[in-house]
């Protein structure tokens, strides 16, 4: 065969010029091409937009930890900011634990934690900024409106497969779960699961946000998230007759509530120190509670 | 002297330049081993490779599934990817006038540069509502990310199989038409297996990309962790289990991210080498 013999392409193919030249060179041919004033203008740009984002860090104090304060965190902070131009806050995501580990290390000045503290990481100076609901939610179209606690363990655990078994149509269970070491999930396992294993045929989604948006689009689905971040695109189930309404969450009806925690490595001082007085100001909690959390240090007037 | 002298600093820092991004590349490679190793040693390489079960807060790390799962998605992906990949090539590099292919190649190498979160965004609204409402399932799934990712793939595979057919001497193609063989008789019996080995090497860098990435994977595979059993089930691949996983791990489970890092260092390693080889064969 003619083709056999043939020579083939040599390895300078994979260099990366040949791969990816998305773009004309700058200049071409007339001229010395890219020039000094070209260059010089370059770097000016470069040197504008570094200066422009070095003015943002002005001294200030990092907030981090679990992502599902963080939303809540953004919105103090904001308020707290416009209150005190001088100062800024900068909150980040990453997840409880790492948020703990953040504050120990002091990455952070302060570490946003969704679940109680074990272990060591309970001789850190914590507070409590607000508790959080935990509501179960499926899609609107769901005609299913209360389960009870141990309904949804089975559900959850993939043993009860269908919505029939529970009342509704004859479909099956698409269960939403969030990822292993997640605030949400620790607190899920241990007031609904107990000891019991969430399937593992269960998607895993990493945030309310993406769980909210799996069973808003999915008429088969079930997941839990915060309960501050229920919307009208899902629809939050009863427990056992129970509403996650904040009035039942405040007196001990609705069980399915965690802890919001700041936490600090000592106690702290200076910046941090008077945005948790913020935090906790009847301002800032009128806040949290108008955005669905339940306030510690505020009683709920009776609807 | 002087000149000399300049020519020697430059030279210098060129170097030193050169050498820190390998440096880097060794750094990286050194912390992901680190961080990873102890672990598979701890609970054992077979434990680790081959467990089926991955539950982080009871200790058990079996990545087994991941490992199927990454293959499934890879395979659906060149199964779309490569006969649209081969089809663009010849059609650019054979079939339609060069000032039409200066138009699509910029177009085909735009692919490439549409950031991986748009793909996954692109498949999640359109992809997996269709799946779901269609074919049934839970939508998120190995089908819809094998079809993204068949996209994603093209620009490798087009861009390095159609160098391969340009890079053939002329005489090869004048030869078989001298001979009497049609155009597609040229293509297909003549210039494609001549190019063969820069073809097989564009799929499997075309691999390599569909087995590392990550966000657009996360947005619509639904991230279960179990045996795939079919293309409408919800999946997790090693990269995902990181991306995923890694905002709230501590101790153990870090650690055995880590390790997953290693494993897929190992996948994509394999790959390279396979491609560089491949790519350098001569055949006779």
């Amino acid at each position: 065969m003619l083709s056999t013999r043939l020579q083939t392409l040599n390895c300078k193919q994979f260099l990366p010029h040949e791969f990816n030249p998305p773009f004309p060179p700058l200049a071409k041919g007339g001229g010395r091409g890219f020039g000094h004033w070209n260059l010089g203008f370059l770097f000016l740009l470069l040197f504008i937009l570094f200066s422009m984002g070095c003015q943002r860090s002005k001294a200030g104090i990092t907030v981090a930890g679990s992502t599902s304060v963080e939303p809540f965190a953004e919105l103090l902070a904001e308020e707290y900011m416009s209150r005190h131009p001088e100062s800024h806050i900068y909150v980040q995501g990453g997840g409880s634990t790492a948020g703990i580990e953040a504050a120990i290390t002091r990455a952070a000045h302060i570490g946003m934690s969704s679940r109680n503290l074990i272990g060591d990481e309970k001789k850190l100076y914590t507070v409590t900024i607000a508790k959080d609901a935990i509501a179960i939610i499926v899609n609107p179209k769901n005609p299913i409106q209360d389960l009870s606690l141990q309904q949804i363990r089975l559900v959850l655990s993939g043993k009860i497969r269908n919505w029939k078994e529970l009342g509704g149509p004859l479909h099956p269970i698409v269960l939403v779960t969030r990822e292993e070491g997640s605030g949400t999930r620790e607190s899920f396992q241990k007031f609904v699961m107990g000891k019991e294993d969430i399937s593992l045929e269960a998607l895993v989604q990493d945030s309310n946000g993406a769980v909210r948006q799996v069973v808003a689009s999915n008429h088969d689905a079930i997941g839990y998230i915060s309960l501050g971040l229920v919307n009208d695109q899902v629809k939050a189930l009863k427990i056992s007759g129970v509403e996650p309404k904040l009035t039942d969450v405040e007196n001990g009806k609705y069980t399915l509530v965690r802890p919001f925690l700041f936490v600090f490595k000592e106690e702290p001082t200076g910046e941090a120190k008077s945005f948790l007085e913020f935090v906790l100001s009847p301002f800032a909690q009128k806040l949290l509670l108008k955005e669905g959390l339940v306030p510690v240090f505020l009683k709920i007037a009776k609807e | 002297m002087i000149m000399q002298l300049k020519e020697k600093i430059i030279e210098k820092t060129f170097l030193v330049i050169a050498l820190s991004s390998i440096t880097i590349l060794a750094l990286i490679t050194f912390f992901i081993f680190e961080e990873g190793l102890p672990l598979i040693l701890k609970i054992g390489p077979k434990a680790f490779l081959l467990g089926e079960r991955w539950i982080p807060s009871k200790g058990l790390f079996g990545i087994f599934p991941m490992i199927v799962s990454s293959f499934w998605v890879t395979l659906g992906a060149l199964v779309l990817g490569i006969p649209l990949g081969l089809a663009c090539t010849i059609f650019l590099s054979e079939l339609i006038p060069p000032s039409v292919g200066m138009l699509l190649r910029p177009a085909i190498q735009l692919l490439a540069a549409i950031p991986s979160v748009i793909y996954g965004f692109w498949g999640l609204i359109v992809l997996v509502p269709f799946i779901q409402n269609h074919l049934g399932g839970p939508g998120l799934s190995i089908l819809a990310g094998s079809l993204v990712l068949g996209f994603m793939i093209l620009p490798t595979i087009i861009t390095i199989s159609e160098d391969s057919l340009k890079a053939l001497p002329p005489t090869y193609k004048a030869g078989a038409l001298a001979l009497g063989a049609t155009h597609w008789q040229t293509i297909w019996r003549v210039l494609i297996p001549a190019a063969r080995s820069g073809i097989v090497a564009s799929i499997i860098l075309g691999m390599g990309r569909a087995i590392g990435e990550t966000m657009a994977m996360i947005m619509i595979l639904g991230n279960a962790v179990k045996m795939p059993t079919s293309f409408l089930d919800s999946a997790r691949t090693l990269t995902t289990n990181i991306g995923i996983e890694m905002g709230y791990a501590s101790g153990d489970h870090r650690q055995a991210l880590f390790a997953t890092g290693v494993v897929l260092f190992f996948i994509i390693m394999a790959l390279n080498t396979l491609a560089i080889s491949l790519s350098r064969r001569r055949v006779h």
